[in-house]
């Protein structure tokens, strides 16, 4: 077993235990306290996205305008998609890396724990203005999470707010992605090579490269839209030799990779979670990394996409479909590989694995959805229809959030020490499937017929399908509830839940994490590990790891 | 199993638990709040501004000086020297991305949104329906002439002294960091003032000509696409010029209280690289802003 936990009594001089009450989560510097907060802020944000999200279905339930105001109405589907992209999702990933990073490559803590701190506080203060902005004059912004000039040039107060909070979330994303990036390059434990890295460690370190990449690219753009509105310049405005479409070009080279950003971290989890539940190991491990590298590479050129129908030059029409359609390739090994995973596996199918499966199947649709978008004539329809909303809904949705909610369910045992209750995972994840697939599905059929998204009514026709999407929407939040009372109840020690768990939490599992106790003390591998090659060999064996390999 | 501890070298350091973070990002947020209200009009007066402000340089210069004296307190290990300089070299390529952002509009601006404002192309009806009597030549302000008519700064003056000033600076750092590795302080010192002395000349310069710009040529931020990508370029330049001039001269102040040992001596090096970094924007800007 781990050894080093025969080190935890020494008294260090450089060791230290968390400060008491309130302020040990302000000043902290370690990375699984910086990881818990950085989970708990993304569930809070994904709960605040998930109300503005139903206030969007309520509205949209029957055709007319019911509940709110178009204005209010815009104001929710804009923030609902900052406060989930830039709250949720990527706060939440950046929390596993915090959690999970250190303990997969052997080192103490992220390279930097200062600025990892500094990383995470920045973003309830940036959320926290972007939130206010819902009761300034005027409202919050409501031009869309993609901020087009000139029309998010007409937000009220909330402007400048807006501007400054995207500032934020990009210093606190650079940071993070720093942070992770020198983690990666510099802290692993002798014997952890690069390419025996587990593939969450190396999506996570191709993620952060995206992040600093782009972010910083957002930040020019937005820059650019504030001098144009308090500062006179003329960037996008076309009589001063401007244009409001190179907002768009220099808002999705950092938008695309975005995508990417937001997805490659969940092909990690998956690939980490399919072969513990098959008891093999992950079928081309060298494939799956150099399928991320391509994707990565692939998302700097694409993006134009977004763009069909602004009016480019058919070059350029020509230029991002292939680019875009070349994506389904790496994509399409990464399917295929975790499908060879599973092939004559021994499968079990614990909450993580049927969320994982979830993820492959769902995810699956959504990047199909993707082709037929990236196909520009046929886009030219599709086009700001509820199509586009359905497609980037299943990739964000069954694919990103399902593969957080797997990653929590794998972990929390390693997190907590206590086993999450199985039956209501299971319930959680069928209610979780049935409804996501109710809510997005429909909306395939409502978009081809014509009915264009951010629009708080629509034609009669689109009723029927509308109505099976609210219904799905209400229904997935509220199967929320059994997650987070089953994932607190973990925390919390409720419902008699007690702690004792064995290193290996799951027989199937592979990897550092696994060598140290359950619940993960507060330091871990201080003094790096030797790495033994049957821990590595386990990890991604390039022949069947059920062979020869004795599990723990 | 897996985890036999290696033998026992020194431990990477794990800084205890700090209130930095969080007191700078409060510090950044009352600026942010002082300056959002401002640009709104709110009348909530620039109290929150400089309590903002005051507050992040206090934080900022206690974090570094933190950094310093466990650095001369010889907490950092090699590992740690090595984290240093991979996120300074990726904090750069940040930066770097930022001024493509910059150097994006203007490229586009020059070379699609103007000619296509001119008519050429597939977007002739624009031109035809807007502006049929635009033609599109750089330096433009645009089809509806923004700002009034306006000169732009000849390259071949002031710009080419700034640039003979910064690559100057960029050979006296460099000596500087000779002298230090070869353990000569005083020369090291003096080389690096020199350096501080070429930075500040530059600013100097830099600001002398936005007065002649606003003041005589009528280039402003006002003027079109040109004045635009002008002075965001340049000014965010400028303001990288003047954070490595403070670096810089921070860099210096430490030399002279006896930090840095000629093998180790990364803050130096760092701060050289930041230089250079603010270098090679400049000569980029100098080729397709001033120049081309």
């Amino acid at each position: 077993m781990a050894h080093h936990d025969t080190h935890a009594d020494h008294a260090h001089d450089d060791h230290h235990g968390p400060e008491k009450g309130i302020m040990r989560w302000i000043k902290t510097t370690n990375h699984k306290d910086l990881g818990t907060l950085y989970l708990f802020f993304a569930f809070t944000m994904f709960f605040i996205g998930g109300l503005m999200s139903l206030v969007i279905r309520a509205e949209l339930f029957v055709p007319g305008l019911q509940f709110v105001q178009p204005e209010f109405f815009n104001q929710m589907t804009t923030m609902h998609a900052l406060v989930m992209i830039f709250g949720g999702v990527m706060p939440a990933f950046v929390g596993l890396a915090n959690w999970m990073v250190p303990m997969m490559i052997g080192c103490s803590d992220l390279a930097l724990p200062r600025v990892n701190n500094w990383g995470f506080w920045i973003l309830p203060f940036a959320f926290g203005l972007l939130l206010s902005t819902l009761f300034m004059d005027g409202g919050a912004p409501a031009g869309g999470w993609t901020m087009y000039p000139p029309l998010v040039l007409q937000t009220g107060e909330a402007f400048p707010f807006l501007i400054f909070a995207v500032h934020l979330m990009g210093i606190s994303s650079i940071t993070g992605a720093i942070n992770v990036v020198v983690t990666i390059l510099n802290m692993r434990a002798p014997g952890m090579t690069l390419l025996k890295m587990p593939l969450f460690v190396w999506t996570w370190l191709i993620t952060a490269y995206l992040l600093i990449a782009v972010m910083p690219v957002l930040a020019g753009a937005v820059t650019m839209l504030l001098t144009d509105k308090y500062f006179g310049t003329s960037f996008f405005t076309a009589s001063g030799g401007g244009d409001p479409v190179l907002f768009q070009h220099i808002f999705w080279f950092f938008g695309h990779p975005e995508v990417y950003i937001m997805i490659l971290p969940a092909f990690g989890i998956v690939s980490t979670i399919i072969p513990t539940f098959a008891r093999k190991a992950l079928f081309g491990y060298d494939s799956m990394v150099y399928a991320t590298a391509s994707i990565a590479f692939l998302s700097f050129i694409v993006w134009a996409h977004h763009m069909f129908t602004v009016g480019m030059p058919l070059a350029g029409e020509l230029f991002f479909m292939f680019a875009t359609m070349l994506i389904a390739v790496p994509t399409g090994v990464k399917v295929f590989n975790w499908v060879a995973t599973m092939w004559k596996g021994s499968m079990t199918f614990e909450t993580p694995m049927l969320f994982a499966l979830g993820f492959v199947f769902l995810f699956t649709i959504g990047g199909f959805s993707g082709l037929m978008l990236a196909i520009t004539p046929v886009d030219f329809q599709y086009h700001d229809t509820y199509f586009v909303v359905a497609h980037f809904h299943y990739v964000l949705v069954p694919g990103a959030v399902f593969s957080i909610i797997a990653a929590v369910y794998y972990w929390i045992p390693k997190w907590t020490g206590r086993m999450y209750n199985e039956f209501w995972g299971k319930v959680h994840f069928w209610l979780s499937a049935i409804f996501i697939n109710l809510t997005f599905f429909p909306q395939h059929f409502a978009g081809l017929a014509g009915m264009q998204r951010r629009v708080p009514d629509y034609a009669v026709q689109f009723t029927d399908w509308n109505v099976i999407s609210s219904i799905g929407a209400f229904g997935f939040f509220a199967a929320q509830f059994i997650f987070i009372i089953n994932i607190l109840a973990c925390c919390y020690g409720w419902f008699g839940r007690k702690q004792g768990l064995p290193a290996r939490v799951w027989e199937g599992a592979h990897g550092l994490e696994w060598t140290v106790p359950s619940p993960a003390p507060y330091h871990t591998f201080e003094d790096p590990p030797q790495v033994t090659e049957a821990e590595l060999t386990a990890v991604h064996d390039k022949t069947d790891a059920l062979d020869g390999h004795k599990l723990a | 199993m897996a985890s036999t501890a290696a033998p026992h070298t020194q431990r990477y350091y794990v800084p205890a638990p700090s209130a930095w973070p969080f007191v700078l990002t409060v510090g950044l947020v009352a600026t942010i709040i002082g300056v959002g209200a401002y640009l709104e009009g709110a009348h909530i007066g620039p109290l929150p501004i400089w309590i903002g402000v005051a507050l992040s340089i206090y934080i900022i210069f206690r974090w570094f000086r933190g950094i310093a004296r466990e650095s001369e307190g010889g907490l950092y290990s090699a590992q740690v020297d090595r984290t240093y300089r991979w996120g300074m070299s990726w904090f750069i390529f940040s930066e770097v991305m930022f001024f493509g952002a910059f150097f994006g509009a203007l490229f586009y601006a020059r070379s699609l949104s103007l000619p296509w404002l001119g008519g050429e192309g597939s977007k002739l009806a624009t031109h035809l329906t807007l502006w049929p009597g635009f033609e599109a030549v750089w330096p433009s302000n645009g089809p509806a002439n923004l700002g009034g008519e306006f000169e732009t700064i000849p390259a071949f003056g002031v710009p080419l002294l700034n640039t003979i000033i910064l690559l100057t600076s960029g050979f006296t750092i460099t000596m500087a960091h000779h002298a230090l590795k070869e353990n000569k302080r005083l020369a090291c010192i003096l080389w690096m003032w020199a350096t501080v002395a070429l930075g500040v000349s530059f600013l100097f310069l830099q600001a002398e000509e936005y007065i002649h710009a606003y003041t005589e040529l009528n280039l402003t931020l006002h003027s079109g696409i040109y004045g635009s990508t002008f002075f965001m370029l340049t000014g965010f330049h400028g303001m990288h010029v003047t954070l490595g001039t403070i670096m810089l001269i921070v860099i210096t102040l430490r030399l002279m209280a006896g930090h840095f040992k000629p093998d180790a001596h990364f803050g130096f090096e760092g701060v050289a690289w930041y230089w250079h970094f603010v270098d090679v924007v400049w000569i980029g800007l100098f080729i397709v802003v001033y120049w081309l």
